[in-house]
């Protein structure tokens, strides 16, 4: 992990935004991602956010926080099962690679911290690590997975879940400000 | 015969006067879901129909009429339906897609 990365860490969300940013930086160029990797990398996305989602629904008494969360797993679960069943269709198997694992990395310090958090704290905390999360999945998506995937159908797929996680970003940039 | 000529006489009356209204037909209409956004929304339509949403993504969406007159949620790859029972401009948003908004004037 860069240097940089560490500083950025100090702040809930410049962590996330470090989780795909120290990918792009790495010595795995965007070039060289493979569909194998793509899907693996979204698979691996999918699951940080439903996981931070099933935290969310243990700690937090919000009920707009609650009911976000609860649309982070329902969609990001439904992204998933589409992902799977293409890489099935397509008898692929999805590959551990170097954006994966940082993301991995970067997801579990941030559940570390959010997991110390508590009311209110942790409803800002979490809300605002979606943003962030959200913007730097989209971003990534966009310049990185799409214009790399060879699979016209993978294709398709980033390009509908774009469209979601750009929805996810709007809801969650909204509840971060009512938050506030 | 009396009888028959006065209700002969009150339904041309009727008739002449227009005061048997004939019910109009209430329509189904069709709108649907992809990208995250309502898609083909009818503009308007009138107090009684139906309109029959297909949800193209495949995240569940809803249909959330925002003075809670109608409120259907859409599994992905399916059809629902919304039955518009009050008359004016009615907002309508995804519960779980707030970002996904739309209004239809319904007319009496």
């Amino acid at each position: 992990m860069s240097r940089s990365t560490i500083i950025g860490g100090l702040a809930l969300t410049a962590l996330a935004c470090g989780a795909f940013g120290a990918v792009s930086a790495s010595a795995q160029t965007k070039a060289t991602l493979t569909d194998p990797q793509i899907a693996h990398i979204v698979y691996t996305a999918d699951t940080i956010d439903i996981e931070n989602g099933e935290l969310a629904l243990k700690k937090s008494k919000n009920t707009r926080v609650d009911a976000f969360a609860r649309d982070m797993i329902r969609d990001h679960t439904a992204v998933n099962e589409k992902a799977l069943a293409l890489v099935k269709k397509l008898n692929v198997t999805p590959a551990d690679n170097a954006t994966s694992q940082s993301l991995v990395k970067q997801a579990d310090a941030e559940r570390a911290k959010l997991s110390a958090l508590n009311g209110a704290a942790f409803d800002k905390a979490y809300i605002a690590n979606e943003v962030a999360f959200h913007k730097e999945a989209i971003g990534e998506v966009e310049t990185t997975l799409i214009p790399s995937a060879q699979n016209a159908e993978l294709k398709g797929l980033l390009q509908a879940g774009l469209k979601i996680f750009q929805g996810h970003l709007q809801h969650a940039e909204q509840l971060d400000a009512a938050l506030k | 015969m009396k009888r028959l000529f006065v209700a002969a006489g009150l339904v041309m009356c009727a008739l002449a006067f227009g005061v048997t209204p004939q019910p109009v037909a209430a329509e189904t209409l069709h709108a649907s879901m992809a990208n995250v956004a309502y898609v083909d929304v009818p503009a308007t339509a009138r107090v009684g129909d139906v309109i029959e949403w297909t949800n193209n993504d495949f995240v569940a969406h809803t249909v959330t009429a925002r003075d809670g007159s109608f409120d259907v949620t859409i599994a992905p790859g399916k059809t629902g339906s919304t039955a518009l029972r009050k008359p004016g401009k009615t907002p309508f948003f995804c519960r779980f897609h707030p970002t996904m908004t739309g209004v239809i004037d319904v007319t009496p």
